[in-house]
């Protein structure tokens, strides 16, 4: 066993580095068995396995015919966008509504606060299904006619986004030193004006935090899009979802499929990593 | 409280400064508000439908995308301007004490509509027929206890509810120990490996998995990963997730939830490690105790808040797990869960009343985690 130091003075640990790197590898090959076999061609992946592929890459056949498949044919490009769509507004607005709630819980004093924020912390554990069903009621044909549009699914969101969003900005926002509030009030600031000009600019790494969650979770989201919209407007999680039905035709763009429904969020989780272990760790409980 | 004292004295000196302000109402701005409201909530609910009806009217895709986002956001910013404004506009006596509410209620009231009210109407069509149009009593119970498949579900659910949460935290504990023994650049990556999976969706790792336990005919070239294995060691492929021998299909569908949730675990038990005193495992360490009972004995105890935390969310994650089950089998093969069971029951089935049923029973489910919740947050209000 080695007892060589690292830069930083700590001994190095074999034992950690074996296990980890076994670790890191088991939860990465799956991933990598999807990206490689997107590549390949429909013959190929009926053949053999993408490992085959991937220790032989120059006798391989390649090809980028399944994205273009998938993107147009299985026409995930259209998901693609409406996921879009769904998603940005759906992260903007519960912030917007969450962030004054939590200003107003953390700054200010007012009958029932307690029995308020009590309600919404029981809340964050029920589960969204239990809407399900009242809410189809509500916004489908039998109510105001909107299920089926995006708009639905962004009320959806921004009511189960919201206690959770509440929470953790409310979290943050107490760890701010309320003398800052205080001596603006004194300046003679509405609230309105200290909330814009002085809570708002200094939550931002809660609010981008909660964001990055949020919007994972919305773009990730099967249950609320398949049930709330209409199949001109259903999002890539959906469409991929009917693809992974499909058998023998079209099964090769699955694959392409699955990779095109990952790129955003992945891109956001290399990009805003440190958002999300921060939204993560400031105690999220989603219901 | 030193903090509400401290209210109340600075509020008493802004008014005293504008003495006739405060007594006003401004006619204008409440005006200004209420008619600004009306007109967002009418223009957004017609572009909305203009969207809906008349997609022809705007042209493409791309465009109907960027007026919807704009529309959405803008329009949400707007209406809370306009509310404001209404608010100002009160007599200062009425708008002090209504500004805590203005802040909170928009807010609490999609909390009212998407989940409180809800509740109560579920459990209300719980006890009415397929589309919540007339009451028929008991029927809906009857009908669900008496489904075997109902019970099904409960045990794989137990079985779920036992397995995932307690490696999940096995696993995030182990990762976060070791990987805080590795060089800072080898802890980056590794931990950044193992988390990615946070970010992909249910439906997307169960297309992942699908490759890893696809199967082939024997004599076949094996494609899946799991039957490459298996025959290379001698085995006869198998289509795994049709085992039901000691539940082997559920198993397998929990470890890609299992996968999915480690990185989860990893960030928040890594951070609670690190938070450790060093000087606490130094001590331990002098007085003679190997690494393994400075682990169980000083690190544990110190992070025990944290795993029971961690435990407490992927508990609630497993109670409603659903994406997976219905995306890989649907519920056969003896793997349904209630959530699934649920889906089913309201979209493929059209049974309302049954559907609702069943979402009570998650319901009654989850009362002692509310109570947990709550418990929790006053613990944590009590060490601010």
């Amino acid at each position: 066993m080695s007892r060589a130091l690292m830069k930083d003075g700590r001994p190095r640990s074999t034992f950690s580095i074996v296990t980890m790197s076994i670790l890191a590898l088991l939860w990465t090959i799956p991933t990598i068995g999807l990206l490689v076999t997107s590549f390949r061609t429909r013959d190929d992946a009926a053949s053999s396995g993408w490992w085959t592929a991937l220790f032989n890459p120059f006798s391989a056949n390649w090809t980028t015919s399944n994205y273009s498949g998938a993107w147009t044919g299985a026409d995930l490009g259209s998901g693609f966008i409406n996921s879009i769509v769904v998603a940005i507004p759906a992260t903007v607005i519960p912030i917007m509504f969450a962030a004054f709630a939590a200003y107003a819980f953390t700054f200010m004093e007012f009958p029932f606060k307690e029995f308020f924020f009590l309600l919404i912390i029981a809340v964050m554990v029920v589960p969204i299904q239990v809407a399900f069903q009242p809410m189809l009621n509500i916004l489908g044909p039998r109510g105001l006619g909107i299920s089926g549009q995006y708009i639905a699914v962004w009320l959806l969101h921004t009511g189960f986004g919201m206690p959770l969003c509440i929470y953790t900005l409310r979290n943050y926002m107490s760890t701010l030193p309320r003398s800052i509030v205080e001596s603006a009030k004194i300046d003679g600031c509405s609230h309105y004006q200290t909330f814009w000009r002085l809570v708002v600019p200094m939550s931002i790494p809660a609010i981008a935090a909660f964001a990055t969650l949020q919007f994972l979770w919305v773009w990730n989201d099967l249950l609320i899009a398949k049930l709330f919209l209409n199949s001109s407007n259903t999002t890539v999680i959906v469409k991929l979802q009917q693809l992974l039905g499909t058998q023998g035709q079209g099964a090769e763009l699955l694959t392409a499929g699955a990779f095109i429904s990952m790129i955003v969020p992945m891109l956001v989780f290399f990009a805003l990593q440190r958002f999300m272990v921060r939204g993560l760790t400031s105690g999220a409980v989603k219901g | 409280m030193t903090a509400d004292t401290s209210t109340v004295r600075s509020r008493g000196r802004a008014r005293s400064d504008d003495p006739e302000k405060s007594l006003r109402a401004n006619p204008a701005k409440i005006l200004i508000g209420i008619v600004g409201m009306v007109v967002i909530v009418w223009f957004l609910a017609n572009l909305f439908l203009a969207f809906g009806y008349h997609p022809e009217w705007f042209g493409n895709k791309i465009v109907i995308a960027i007026l919807a986002i704009i529309g959405g956001v803008g329009g949400a910013a707007l209406l809370f301007f306009f509310l404001n404004m209404f608010i100002e506009g009160l007599p200062s006596r009425l708008s002090q004490g209504a500004i805590p509410y203005a802040f909170i209620l928009p807010g609490l009231f999609f909390v009212g509509l998407m989940l409180i009210y809800p509740t109560f109407q579920t459990i209300n069509y719980s006890f009415a027929n397929a589309d919540s149009t007339a009451y028929v009593g008991l029927a809906n119970y009857k009908t669900i206890f008496g489904d075997p498949e109902f019970w099904q579900s409960i045990l794989n659910n137990v079985l779920w509810l036992l397995i995932v949460p307690a490696v999940v935290v096995a696993f995030g504990v182990i990762v976060a120990v070791l990987s805080d023994k590795l060089s800072a650049n080898g802890e980056k990556a590794s931990k950044s490996l193992i988390f990615l999976p946070m970010a992909i969706s249910f439906v997307g790792a169960t297309a992942i998995w699908g490759l890893v336990y696809a199967y082939n005919n024997p004599g076949q070239t094996q494609t899946g990963l799991l039957n490459a294995i298996w025959t290379a060691f001698g085995g006869q492929p198998q289509t795994w997730l049709q085992i039901e021998t000691a539940k082997l299909n559920s198993i397998l569908l929990m470890v890609i939830l299992i996968w999915l949730q480690v990185g989860f675990a990893m960030v928040l038990l890594s951070s609670a490690i690190k938070g450790v005193p060093e000087d606490t495992i130094e001590a331990a360490r002098i007085d003679g105790a190997g690494e393994f009972q400075i682990f169980w004995q000083v690190v544990i105890p110190q992070i025990k808040g944290t795993i029971i935390t961690v435990f407490v969310t992927v508990f609630i994650l497993v109670l409603k797990v659903f994406d997976i089950v219905y995306v890989s089998t649907n519920g056969a093969y003896n793997t349904n869960v209630i959530a699934n069971l649920f889906f089913n029951k309201l979209f493929a089935a059209s049974q309302a009343g049954q559907a609702t049923a069943i979402v009570v029973v998650l319901l009654i489910a989850v009362i002692p985690l509310i109570w947990y919740q709550i418990k929790h947050f006053r613990d944590e209000e009590a060490n601010r």
